[in-house]
């Protein structure tokens, strides 16, 4: 799957910026995960694999993780907006306060 | 839905967390694939999609002026056709306000001239990037932060502009209104309006948690409810015809419920309330 | 299309334009510019010229669109006039900020209010900080000439701006004159198809024409504004390879005329400069050392070769067809910056007023007498009197 990434590059010498203002798609140099004051946490073992979650997430974060077979959240862009949860019909994501994490 | 394509187009952005705009945005490029070429004017989504160098649209995307998102469509469809391209869709995604409002004679010519664009309008029901002002698509009563509401004006005393219906009104060859409430509905909007040479407009009903006064949570449950009460219908024109997608007959208690639950609407009296219930009925028994 | 024939500056205008083979055109129409959308698309229609002409709604459509197709990576013209051009203003600074290289004609015409069809440079010089290479023709071949060379400028790696002609309102645009024709093949040797690879690619996607907050914002702008500063490099580049190959010459960012012992010049551009010359050789005939000062280019500005030639001389003027209200004329403005030299204003040609070659003897009168200020010409009132 692809996607806007983070880029280790950050900051641009005066000749390095482009002449123009135009540059390569997708380049992110900052994460949203730090906006959350609720975090989602799916449960594999109530979830139907409807894919609502991952269809309505504003933000694209909701991904199926090909390793566990299950929905997971890129915690790095989740804001942490609880549409996921709220979707949910049997109610397997639940949104855990961050400071209880 | 399932053979949505699985890249995402518009990742990293920094709108608002629940932010109807970003879902509308986003559903239509997984629609659309990476061969969409993406024009938003000022306004929330390219603000939140676009500063140097945190840029969060994978494919090609570019920002025109705030009245230009048509004319630019126009331009990069031509231009991209005299290099020899074919088999890509230039989309442009513009708000209520940049459709409705400053966009709306660059829209005209568009559709017009039948340029073969795609042009979507994410209506939030004000302009929300420049903190919550009155477009001529806010509904009537809304609260703005330019119609306040008080004892002498109660919010927005004017109707929402009949955009879908200007929009028919030039003979074009699709249009259609949304909801990212509805997405199956939407992408199959998408779907059709894409497979059409010529221009075609989409209006996607896209509620804003900051200027509607509702929970981050609730956007895509308001936008399923706005269609559902019947103050939002899902709509089709095509071949010189209007119909219906997902019929719904107004219900009063259910728009009062949908009102009731949004910051923008809680100074209404019973009086506003029922005007709001009598224009939905009107303009049900009009459809 | 060559040869030689007889035509206004519309027309040679459009030819030009048609040998440089723009791909995408898309224009609103407004006078006294409407003659070159007229052959243009005649051009289109007879399939002399492959382009796709969009009859866009408004100004502000026609240069935003120039924009999407420049952002294709595509050879773009439009072409407008005052209004228009004011119209399509919040597009001026958004092209030449994005780089891209679209050639504009604009028949140079008054501005509102009083309305006024007819020709002045109020228009074009108002827009001189939007980013835009600005040349301003003098005579119907130098517009032919320019149209080609604006593409090879614009266009050239090392500048990639959009670049805005000028033609003075029906003294040029609709003043007919016997013009050279180019040969289509030699306008296809000195121009080659556009190959850019900042356009919209499939390949390797692009965000484009995004914001750039404080901490990078000005980076942006220094490194146009360096950009700007090579178009004196790439006109020189331009006009040698032009002579080379249709052995007309022209003299970079402006073109002096007996400047070099002149103890009395007068700075000025556009069609009015023939005038100006002539009085320039009446004078001389009676032994007064007069010159002239064309500038063909307002952008980038030409502040080294204004320095150079009215170095020594012992008084100029700057006669130009606009007033910014409340100072001077612009042209002024920015020449007064650049010398030692005594220095008046002179405002013509407003609104289409008629300048006759009496008024540019009596400017020489007045250099000689010492006079100076800024004065309005037919108007005998001073403005420095008036106000006090």
């Amino acid at each position: 799957m692809k996607k806007p990434y983070l880029r280790a590059k950050s900051a641009f010498s005066i000749d390095e910026y482009p002449d123009s203002a135009s540059f390569t798609a997708g380049y992110l140099t900052t994460s949203n995960g730090g906006w959350r004051s609720l975090r989602p946490r799916p449960d594999a073992s109530k979830c139907v694999m409807c894919g609502q979650c991952y269809l309505h997430c504003p933000d694209g974060t909701i991904y199926l993780d090909d390793a566990t077979g299950s929905y997971a959240v890129d915690l790095d862009f989740c804001k942490g907006c609880g549409i996921c949860a709220r979707i949910c019909k049997p109610r397997a994501i639940a949104m855990i306060p961050e400071s209880a994490v | 839905m399932k053979n949505l394509d699985k890249n995402e187009y518009f990742f990293g952005h920094k709108a608002c967390a629940g932010c109807g705009g970003a879902l509308a945005v986003r559903i239509a490029l997984k629609t659309l694939g990476e061969r969409a070429v993406a024009v938003l004017p000022a306004g929330c989504m390219s603000a939140v999609g676009f500063n140097f160098p945190q840029l969060a649209f994978a494919n090609n995307a570019i920002i025109s002026t705030f009245a230009g998102t048509a004319s630019m469509l126009t331009g990069i469809v031509s231009g991209l056709r005299a290099r020899g391209e074919t088999g890509f869709t230039a989309v442009g995604f513009a708000g209520d306000g940049g459709t409705a409002d400053i966009g709306i004679q660059a829209l005209s010519g568009a559709i017009d001239r039948n340029d073969d664009i795609l042009y979507i309008c994410y209506d939030n029901e004000a302009y929300m990037n420049t903190g919550v002002q009155k477009s001529s698509l806010t509904p009537f009563g809304a609260r703005t932060t330019t119609t306040p509401a008080g004892d002498r004006i109660r919010g927005n005393i004017r109707e929402k502009k009949r955009m879908f219906e200007i929009v028919a009104a030039h003979g074009i060859s699709y249009a259609a209104t949304a909801s990212v409430g509805y997405l199956r509905d939407y992408v199959e909007k998408i779907r059709k309006a894409a497979a059409v040479r010529g221009a075609k407009y989409i209006h996607v009903l896209a509620p804003c948690p900051t200027g509607w006064g509702t929970g981050a949570d609730e956007t895509v449950e308001l936008a399923a409810e706005a269609v559902d009460c019947g103050l939002f219908p899902l709509r089709e024109f095509s071949d010189g015809k209007f119909r219906v997608t997902i019929r719904r007959t107004p219900n009063a208690g259910a728009i009062r419920a949908h009102l009731a639950r949004q910051g923008r609407f809680r100074h209404l009296t019973e009086e506003d309330i029922e005007h709001v219930i009598s224009l939905t009925a009107a303009r049900s028994n009009h459809l | 299309m060559s040869g030689r024939e007889f035509l206004s500056g519309n027309d040679a205008f459009a030819i030009g334009v048609c040998l440089a083979r723009p791909r995408v055109i898309s224009a609103y129409p407004i006078t006294p510019q409407t003659v070159v959308v007229e052959r243009l698309s005649e051009m289109a229609e007879n399939g002399s010229l492959d382009v796709d002409f969009i009859h866009v709604e408004s100004e502000h459509s026609a240069l935003s669109c120039a924009i999407g197709a420049s952002a294709a990576g595509v050879r773009t013209f439009t072409a407008t006039s005052s209004q228009g051009l004011l119209y399509m203003a919040e597009c001026l600074p958004y092209a030449s900020g994005g780089r891209f290289p679209i050639v504009m004609m604009n028949a140079n015409r008054s501005i509102a209010l009083p309305w006024n069809i007819y020709g002045d440079q109020s228009d074009s010089l108002s827009q001189l900080a939007s980013g835009w290479i600005q040349a301003y023709a003098q005579d119907a071949q130098e517009a032919l000439d320019l149209a080609l060379m604006s593409f090879y400028i614009a266009e050239h790696p090392k500048v990639s701006t959009p670049y805005m002609v000028n033609l003075d309102g029906f003294h040029l645009t609709h003043t007919y004159e016997v013009v050279d024709i180019p040969d289509d093949s030699l306008a296809d040797e000195f121009l080659p198809p556009y190959r850019t690879d900042a356009g919209i690619d499939f390949n390797a996607p692009k965000n484009m024409a995004f914001s750039a907050g404080p901490g990078h914002n000005a980076a942006f702008k220094y490194r146009q504004h360096a950009a700007m500063l090579r178009v004196r490099d790439v006109v020189t580049e331009a006009e040698a390879r032009f002579a080379g190959i249709f052995g007309r010459r022209y003299s970079g960012l402006t073109e002096a005329y007996m400047t070099g012992d002149a103890d009395y010049i007068i700075v000025t551009l556009g069609a009015v400069s023939g005038l100006c010359r002539d009085a320039a050789d009446a004078l001389r005939a009676r032994g007064v050392k007069a010159g002239v000062l064309r500038i063909r280019y307002m952008r980038p500005f030409p502040g080294d070769e204004i320095a150079r030639e009215l170095r020594g001389a012992k008084a100029a003027a700057v006669l130009e067809k606009d007033i910014s209200v409340g100072n001077a004329g612009a042209v002024f403005t920015e020449t007064a910056g650049v010398t030692d030299t005594p220095l008046s204003n002179y405002i013509g040609g407003l609104g289409g007023e008629d300048i006759a070659e009496a008024d540019i003897l009596e400017i020489f009168d007045d250099l000689r007498a010492g006079r100076g200020g800024v004065r309005f010409l037919g108007i005998k009132e001073r403005i420095d009197e008036e106000s006090r």
